[in-house]
């Protein structure tokens, strides 16, 4: 190699990109796509190969996309692929239910007529939406690494650098963790983390049923714990069934058969005959919370900060709502001539996000707490909350607001506005 | 009016290095002394930034949008205003009448790997030599000079026709001897006790005529806001009571 060329790839090694994104997950192109849209340079890195996403079949696994979450993708242009293959949630029924017993007479129901600004949500499966980020990312300026592992990181004075396991390392103005609830970048960072367990499991599976689910989300509060059945295209639903570790373990190690002979009573026939369509998966339910989402030129993204209790689909939601505020608050600090990974900066999207998700993880456990237990007394509560629910318009269309992830502080590309 | 030096001082005495970096992370710190100007400078970059790309036409989008422009900045502190606009490509100049802030803006600079010019100077001794820029930034500090038209006519004479002076200051009304005074000073202790002289205080009106006095046209202004719920800035058409903003250009 001559001297000139070798001084070309070591001056290409040695630039600095804005953001590094570690994880390449749906929030870590998420963050890719919106922050490259923005004007930022983006690397992301990616510990999977790429052929490992690629794989086309159905694994049964979705998401319940909030409308706000939504109206991100639709601002990035990712809308138009997805919107074929997505289900929209039109009403969410929630039920206070008992194993042979039916519904109890009192029920929340929520229906997106009620407010104006569309659907409640979206379904899609994990497979499209996947697919959709992937080809938009190959269509931006962002290098995509995939295959290659972070082992190591380190900081500077203007910049912190990422070390691939080739030893190649890529430096950035920030680095960002979207590796999820173990990240490791966060470990590195010396980030603690507090956790606690729900003592559920989630089973989730995908099944195709006789009668049309008419867009109708539902949701049983069992003694154990809730039962969403969820709408996905054509006649199919996702089921997320949480039971008690010890029973989830049970039930996981059933065979197909038996799995739905088992499934079928717990929501009753009004989806006519039910069969498993996909393969199933079970999730240890539990929180996990970054003691702080952001470091010496190190932020946190999705559930890298915040695990949260998967009930609701509010998981990928609340990652998106980082990346939309992470987005933005870079985005203008880029444009204000800031040093984008000075603690000035991302203090602004601690403060933005910090009190959100501590809401949103109390909240999460609150309902969880109330409604997955068997005592008389707070059944009886739940029963009143439910009545009175329903008879107050105002709360009603608050509670569908936030379902629709429309409350609180919301970032611009969350309320369909370009960064 | 003064006989501060006009040549800058290029050099930081090594011993004295740790010092200066040590003034420098003070002026640094968002948490430190200088928090009340953390606070309000994303307010005041997002003003001084979009005038700026409007009167020369550049996309903030873009990267280094403010290349080949000469940036002029009085009173420049530990470089707050200076660095951002570095980073946005300008070719910057920082003037402080205050020596020690020099090294100090000097010793943070380099540790950004950006090249700003940083000088022991002020306005009318840098207009008595004939320097010139697109764009002057004169931000809070006409409240401290003695003879506020002397010294806007000497930035105007910094500027090349059709450049661009952006100046902030604060008004003059009960409500600012209340929230810069006793409440900045004496009760949040944000800024020390004696910073600011309220009767030396500028209503916008009285800037806008000292602006024409000195040979700008005025053609914008806008307030400063603080929202003590979000503990936040915002800029404001309409509520111009304390802290305000203005922008000029010099006629070609």
């Amino acid at each position: 190699m001559d001297n000139h060329l070798r001084c070309a790839i070591s001056k290409a090694m040695n630039t600095i990109q804005d953001i590094c994104i570690i994880g390449g997950g749906l929030n870590g192109c998420a963050l890719a796509l919106t922050a490259a849209q923005a004007g930022l340079s983006v690397t992301l890195i990616d510990a999977q190969p790429l052929a490992d996403h690629t794989d086309a079949g159905f694994d049964g696994r979705s998401y319940a996309l909030a409308l706000a979450s939504q109206r991100l993708l639709a601002t990035t242009g990712l809308w138009d692929d997805l919107d074929d293959h997505a289900q929209p949630m039109l009403e969410i029924k929630v039920t206070d239910g008992r194993a042979g017993e039916g519904p109890s007479p009192f029920f929340l129901h929520f229906d997106h007529a009620e407010i104006e600004e569309g659907p409640m949500g979206f379904m899609v499966e994990d497979r499209h939406l996947r697919a959709a980020f992937l080809a938009a990312v190959a269509e931006t300026s962002i290098t995509h690494i995939t295959g290659k592992t972070v082992t190591d990181q380190s900081i500077h004075p203007m910049h912190a650098t990422a070390l691939l396991d080739d030893g190649t390392g890529i430096n950035a103005r920030v680095l960002i963790g979207c590796d999820g609830r173990r990240s490791s970048t966060a470990e590195r960072a010396g980030i603690a983390r507090s956790f606690k367990d729900y003592g559920q499991t989630a089973l989730v599976c995908a099944i195709e049923h006789d009668l049309p689910h008419n867009g109708i989300a539902h949701q049983f509060f069992m003694p154990a714990g809730p039962l969403a059945i969820l709408p996905l295209t054509g006649n199919r639903s996702s089921i997320v069934w949480s039971e008690t570790h010890e029973t989830a373990k049970e039930v996981s190690q059933m065979a197909d058969a038996a799995f739905i002979d088992h499934l079928k009573p717990r929501f009753g026939s009004f989806l006519g005959d039910i069969k498993l369509a996909g393969a199933r998966w079970s999730y240890p339910l539990n929180l996990t919370l970054a003691k702080s989402f952001v470091g010496e030129r190190l932020a946190l993204v999705g559930d890298a900060a915040h695990g949260v209790h998967p009930i609701a689909g509010q998981g990928l939601n609340a990652g998106l709502r980082d990346v939309a505020a992470l987005v933005e608050v870079l985005a203008e600090a880029k444009r204000r001539g800031e040093d984008i990974g000075s603690p000035l900066v991302l203090g602004r999207y601690q403060q933005w996000r910090r009190f959100d998700t501590a809401t949103l993880a109390a909240a999460t456990d609150g309902f969880n707490a109330l409604f997955s237990n068997d005592n008389p007394l707070l059944r009886g509560l739940r029963d009143i909350g439910m009545g009175m629910v329903n008879k107050v318009p105002a709360l009603r269309r608050s509670f569908i607001r936030e379902a629709a992830g429309l409350t609180g502080d919301l970032p611009k590309l969350m309320k369909g506005q370009q960064v | 009016m003064t006989t501060a030096p006009q040549t800058a001082q290029t050099t930081v005495d090594p011993s004295e290095i740790a010092k200066f970096e040590a003034m420098a992370a003070e002026w640094w710190d968002p948490n430190g002394k200088f928090k009340p100007l953390h606070m309000l400078n994303p307010c005041r970059l997002d003003y001084i930034t979009r005038q700026i790309a409007s009167e020369f036409g550049r996309d903030l989008s873009t990267d280094r949008p403010f290349e080949g422009l000469r940036i002029l900045d009085i009173g420049c502190g530990g470089g707050l205003l200076c660095e951002p606009m570095a980073r946005l490509g300008a070719t910057v100049v920082g003037a402080d009448a205050a020596e020690r802030n020099i090294p100090v803006a000097q010793v943070h600079a380099e540790q950004a790997g950006l090249e700003i010019d940083y000088r022991f100077t002020t306005a009318e001794a840098m207009a008595e030599a004939g320097e010139q820029f697109d764009v002057v930034l004169n931000m809070e500090v006409v409240e401290h000079v003695a003879d506020p038209l002397a010294y806007l006519t000497a930035c105007q004479q910094l500027l090349k026709p059709g450049g661009l002076q952006v100046c902030s200051t604060l008004n003059r009304n009960p409500k600012s001897y209340v929230m810069a005074i006793i409440g900045a000073e004496h009760i949040m202790r944000w800024l020390p006790k004696g910073t600011h002289e309220w009767s030396k205080f500028i209503t916008p009106d009285e800037l806008f005529e000292l602006l024409k006095s000195s040979g700008m046209t005025p053609v914008d202004r806008k307030g400063f806001v603080f929202n003590p719920l979000g503990w936040s800035w915002s800029i404001s058409d309409r509520d111009l009571s304390v802290n305000y903003v203005t922008a000029s250009i010099k006629p070609d």
